[in-house]
């Protein structure tokens, strides 16, 4: 280890999942927050940062503080697509370690399955949207099919690879009562499912819910007295290269994943061969496949071999996205804050049928926008 | 394939004005950086290689070819599939457009496609590319 930790996880929990017509953005994240509150051994009165990222107000802190009936000392509302929440984890370490704050309280919420809210046909694009938006380029399953079709061209890398990465994801599913789809799926059900957009399949694509999350983090100090094992931050890393797919670097080369990982490992004094379970943001198959090449898991290029022959399943030599991840379990528009739930709760033991025995070293890993931002954090226990 | 454009024209800011004024009189117009010689493509205030605001507009050839593309078979609205590309312009810049008038078999990373801007459905006129013969 690099140097002893300055800051863990200390509670985790997600709200209701799935399709929850009756609640609002703002109860799916007083739920959230309370049962990762409740998991801390803390209490509201503890929370004195609040991070957020969402849509649901000009500003989402001072809507969401005010309904939780808290004062933040520290507020960020950093939005770098789904990968904000491990992002929120680097200011929140940084700002324990300034001094700035003690207890924060990352959370996150949507109701897009049933607001609908997925696509806004008729609406006018300002700024550098207005090169790309009139070509109808749907978003963004759009982007990342762009980015699939260039691997496919470069690496020789197949549909059934990509599908690959969801039958293994789906296996991990049916291991989580929470899941949204339990049902497992085989390779031909992913390429006889309907094309979105040339290469990606409907069962490429993650699934779109509704649902929150809620993280809490503190000082290692204040760590050693809640109410559960610390789960320890030893290393994370951010970066963003892009907004535009059109000026995407290499649109077969994750970058922004490339620079958070080095960031994280090299904090963390740790190699990607060390992590015995990882959580890897899987908004579509090629997101995955991307990731792992730029994590340093498989070379340039072979992240479809190294997919293949479900490695990454219940039982394989690669444990990944043990919840079921976004194509499966849930993602309610932003996904990263779950992986930092899963992530966790492999490291205390807490996840039954799906437990990958003895997990000590955990790497959690969002991408947002489209492939533009990245975020990557590696957690451990004692 | 069916091609549709489902939108609003837009008149430009202050970045993009020359862009769509270009567009409107049927040529492409990208931005040269006298500082550091490259081509830069959205247009902005400096460039994004070398940070110089010493950006002056030029013509582009209209020649190309496809880096990537999709069919898209979902949109927000208008007829489907069509086929969305990010075509890298001679002059070494990427842009977003359709590819028009071609059946599926032929439409390959590599292939080389020429400007054609058009306006298709009512919508507005934009920088679309055809194949190359």
């Amino acid at each position: 280890m690099a140097s002893s930790p300055r800051a863990a996880i200390v509670g985790v929990a997600e709200s209701d999942l799935g399709r929850t017509p009756d609640k609002t953005v703002l109860q799916l994240q007083a739920q959230a927050a309370k049962a990762a509150l409740d998991d801390a051994g803390l209490q509201f009165s503890d929370v004195d940062a609040l991070f957020c990222a969402g849509n649901w107000a000009w500003s989402p802190n001072l809507m969401l503080a005010e309904y939780l009936g808290i004062r933040p000392r520290y507020s960020d509302a950093t939005n770098i697509g789904g990968s904000s929440f491990e992002a929120h984890i680097q200011h929140a370490v940084a700002a324990i370690e300034a001094g700035l704050c003690d207890v924060a309280l990352i959370t996150y919420g949507s109701t897009q399955r049933s607001d609908r809210s997925r696509y806004r046909g008729g609406r006018t694009f300002r700024l550098t949207e207005q090169y790309e938006g009139y070509f109808g380029l749907p978003t963004p399953v759009g982007a990342y099919a762009l980015a699939a079709m260039r691997h496919m061209y470069e690496f020789g890398t197949t549909s059934e690879q990509l599908a690959e990465v969801a039958v293994a994801t789906r296996k991990w599913a049916t291991l989580n009562e929470k899941a949204m789809m339990r049902d497992p799926i085989t390779i031909e059900d992913v390429l006889n499912s309907r094309w979105i957009a040339e290469p990606l399949h409907l069962l490429d694509c993650c699934l779109v819910t509704d649902g929150g999350g809620a993280v809490v983090v503190t000082s290692a100090d204040r760590a050693r007295h809640t109410r559960k094992a610390p789960v320890w931050i030893l290393g994370y890393g951010v970066a963003h290269t892009h907004n535009t797919i059109a000026n995407m670097p290499d649109l077969a080369v994750h970058q922004a994943a490339i620079d958070s990982s080095r960031a994280a490992f090299a904090m963390a004094g740790l190699t990607p061969a060390a992590m015995d379970v990882v959580e890897i943001y899987d908004s579509f198959t090629i997101t995955v496949i991307l990731t792992l090449e730029a994590l340093g898991f498989c070379g340039r290029g072979e992240g479809g071999a190294f997919v293949s022959g479900q490695r990454t399943a219940p039982g394989g030599p690669f444990p990944m996205n043990t919840n079921g991840g976004g194509l499966s379990y849930c993602h309610p528009g932003m996904y990263g804050i779950f992986l930092l739930i899963e992530a966790t709760r492999q490291l205390r033991g807490e996840c039954g049928q799906r437990q990958v025995p003895n997990a000590r070293l955990a790497l959690a890993h969002g991408t947002g926008g489209v492939l533009s931002s990245a975020a990557t954090v590696i957690l451990g226990k004692d | 394939m069916p091609e549709q454009i489902p939108s609003a024209p837009f008149e430009g800011d202050g970045d993009s004005r020359p862009f769509w004024e270009g567009i409107a009189r049927g040529e492409l117009r990208i931005q040269h950086c006298a500082s550091c010689g490259h081509h830069v493509f959205y247009p902005r205030a400096l460039c994004p290689y070398c940070h110089s605001d010493q950006l002056a507009w030029v013509v582009a050839s209209g020649k190309g070819s496809i880096y990537s593309y999709t069919v898209a078979h979902q949109a927000p609205a208008g007829e489907i599939p069509f086929v969305i590309a990010l075509v890298e312009l001679e002059e070494g810049v990427r842009m977003m457009t359709r590819i028009l008038g071609a059946s599926r078999e032929r439409i390959e990373i590599g292939a080389p496609v020429r400007l054609s801007i058009e306006s298709l459905a009512d919508g507005p006129a934009l920088p679309y590319f055809r194949l190359a013969e």
